[in-house]
């Protein structure tokens, strides 16, 4: 007895060893593939900067491009117009996100929940280029022209999935122990999904806005055939000499949505074909302000969900 | 087992004819083709507190939510038979199921404040039925918090976060919740099992000083806690096909604790089962 067990002891004395080696060499070779795997972020990022921050000064921020030849310029009209991009955007694609995702939450198994996740699921798998011919296709060719509604409608398909499915998992961290609460004081179902429910994901919701709207003013390609770009794009001319012509609200918003205009990424996207120097080198400052700032978004919203998870288990 | 049962003499003694506010005949509960609680007698006399006790998983909450039709909220549960309020049958089509809820008031096994400060909890529900002067609402904040002890604790922070008040705290907000409407019958389903012995010993005397006014009943699996505070138990177990549960005795909370006619209540409380 005691011979069988001095035995196994030896084996298992072995066998600690093996598992400490395996446990270490495994232990390097994940620690590796995740410096790997953290690499290129890192590298992108700080190319970005070392390229495109020569090209950062106050002027990038505040002027119109000039044209070529001409030293200095900015990409205000790019700013402008991604900033109102994400406006349009924003106000076609939350209010439909939001009912869609009340909805899918409270009903998962029934046919209209599990096609809405469905369809969410597919809009976010297709390509930009696709959601920019849509754009084209259905606002552009029968208006005539290229515009900014145009593409912010086609920036809101992008932001939809994302804040369909973000608004859906907050509201199901929700514990149904305050719906129940709710109902029991005699609410209706849609009072109690308004006033309990849905205050209560509120920080959650807005993180996925966030986030869909980082993604959205991150797109290319579904402004090409939409948005199209417009370099004398500037918004606050349009606002202060509307205000000074005393012109109605409908003309002012017929001026900022009914022409084409510009974004971070478009502008991007055009400045680095060109075989200027002092174009490819905005070109870079672009990059370096469109990473800032959707990073910035990106950031702010993870750093939410995150305070919010901590407010919900305290 | 030493049974402190004194209280509940004294309260049986306030109300010598005690009139039956919720009548149960014959009622049983399935969820699809499982039968959860079945063959379910029972009177509740009004302005008293009626324990259910019996051990887990025998029914009794789904049971306790037979009584305001919190059961509805479950896809696929049926009830059938009947439960009367003040004799009218609360599952009768004409019957409003707002109207229900209402009178017969909830309070849960863990405190479920909303995210919403102090006084936005209690105003829920009366913001509910039409109260909106803000003098109105003050005015039925305050007595709320008063009949449910909280008043003087949180007075000074009434705009403060619900969710931030400790859990005992928290708890006697979902009373003042529930009180806030004027309910008749007040359901509490299993509301100490989330706080420590302090807290809990708040809730009962709370209990003990709401039943003058209002109808309890009490689901616990605490049987000391049934033996404090109630006036009535009800003993709940799984019958003979260890699925289906039933109330297989009922009586004065005295009776049942020192003189049980059923074996199955006797192991039951005296620690020999469960």
């Amino acid at each position: 007895m005691s011979v069988v067990r001095s035995a196994s002891l030896l084996v298992s004395a072995a066998y600690q060893r093996r598992r400490r080696v395996v446990n270490a060499g495994m232990l390097s070779i994940t620690g590796l593939l995740t410096l790997l795997a953290l690499a290129p972020l890192f590298w992108i990022v700080g190319y970005v900067i070392a390229r495109g921050g020569r090209s950062l000064n106050l002027a990038f921020f505040t002027q119109l491009p000039r044209p070529l030849g001409m030293d200095g310029g900015g990409v205000l009209h790019a700013i402008e117009g991604t900033l109102l991009l994400a406006l349009l955007a924003s106000a076609f694609a939350i209010p439909p996100g939001l009912l869609a995702a009340l909805y899918a939450a409270r009903h998962p198994n029934t046919p209209l929940g599990v096609a809405l996740r469905f369809a969410t699921d597919v809009l976010s798998g297709v390509p930009s280029i696709v959601i920019g011919l849509f754009g084209y296709a259905l606002i552009v060719r029968p208006q005539g022209h290229f515009s900014a509604l145009a593409g912010g409608a086609a920036l809101a398909l992008i932001m939809v999935p994302t804040v369909t499915r973000t608004t859906e998992e907050m509201l199901k961290l929700v514990p149904h122990s305050l719906r129940e609460a709710s109902l029991a004081l005699g609410a209706p179902e849609w009072k109690t999904s308004l006033s309990v429910v849905l205050p209560a994901a509120l920080n959650g919701i807005l993180t996925g806005v966030l986030l869909g709207i980082a993604r959205a003013a991150g797109e290319t390609a579904p402004l090409l055939f939409t948005a199209l770009g417009n370099e004398r794009f500037e918004a606050v001319q349009i606002l202060t000499g509307a205000i000074q012509g005393r012109q109605g609200i409908g003309q002012i918003l017929n001026r900022l949505f009914e022409q084409p205009v510009d974004s971070l990424p478009l502008t991007l996207w055009k400045y680095a074909q060109q075989p200027y120097p002092e174009r490819i080198n905005q070109a870079w400052a672009v990059a370096l302000v469109l990473m800032i700032l959707v990073l910035v978004l990106n950031i702010t919203a993870r750093v939410w969900i995150a305070t919010r998870a901590r407010r919900l288990r305290g | 087992m030493r049974v402190p049962v004194n209280r509940s003499e004294s309260a049986n003694a306030a109300s010598p004819t005690p009139q039956t506010k919720i009548q149960v005949k014959d009622l049983a509960v399935a969820y699809g083709s499982f039968r959860a609680v079945a063959e379910v007698n029972l009177e509740i006399p009004e302005t008293a507190i009626t324990a259910i006790i019996g051990p887990s998983g025998c029914g009794k909450s789904t049971l306790l939510r037979t009584f305001n039709r919190m059961t509805d909220l479950v896809a696929g549960a049926r009830v059938t038979g009947e439960v009367t309020l003040d004799g009218a049958d609360i599952y009768a089509p004409t019957v409003d199921v707002v109207d229900v809820r209402r009178r017969v008031g909830m309070v849960f096994q863990r405190p479920n404040p909303f995210p919403k400060s102090i006084f936005d909890n209690v105003a829920y529900g009366p913001r509910l039925y039409g109260v909106s002067r803000r003098a109105a609402l003050a005015e039925i904040v305050e007595h709320s918090l008063r009949k449910a002890a909280l008043w003087d604790e949180v007075r000074d922070k009434l705009h403060t976060s619900a969710p931030a008040l400790s859990g005992g705290q928290q708890q006697r907000l979902c009373i003042a919740r529930a009180l806030a409407v004027e309910p008749e019958v007040i359901l509490m389903d299993e509301p100490c099992s989330a706080l420590d012995p302090i807290a809990t010993l708040k809730i009962e005397d709370l209990m003990r000083s709401l039943a003058v006014t209002y109808t309890i009943v009490i689901v616990t699996h605490n049987m000391q806690q049934a033996a404090r505070v109630s006036d009535i138990t009800a003993m709940m177990m799984l019958g003979e096909d260890r699925k289906t549960g039933t109330i297989i005795e009922v009586g004065d909370t005295k009776s049942i604790f020192t003189g049980p006619k059923d074996k199955r209540t006797e192991d039951y409380v005296t620690g020999r089962f469960g």
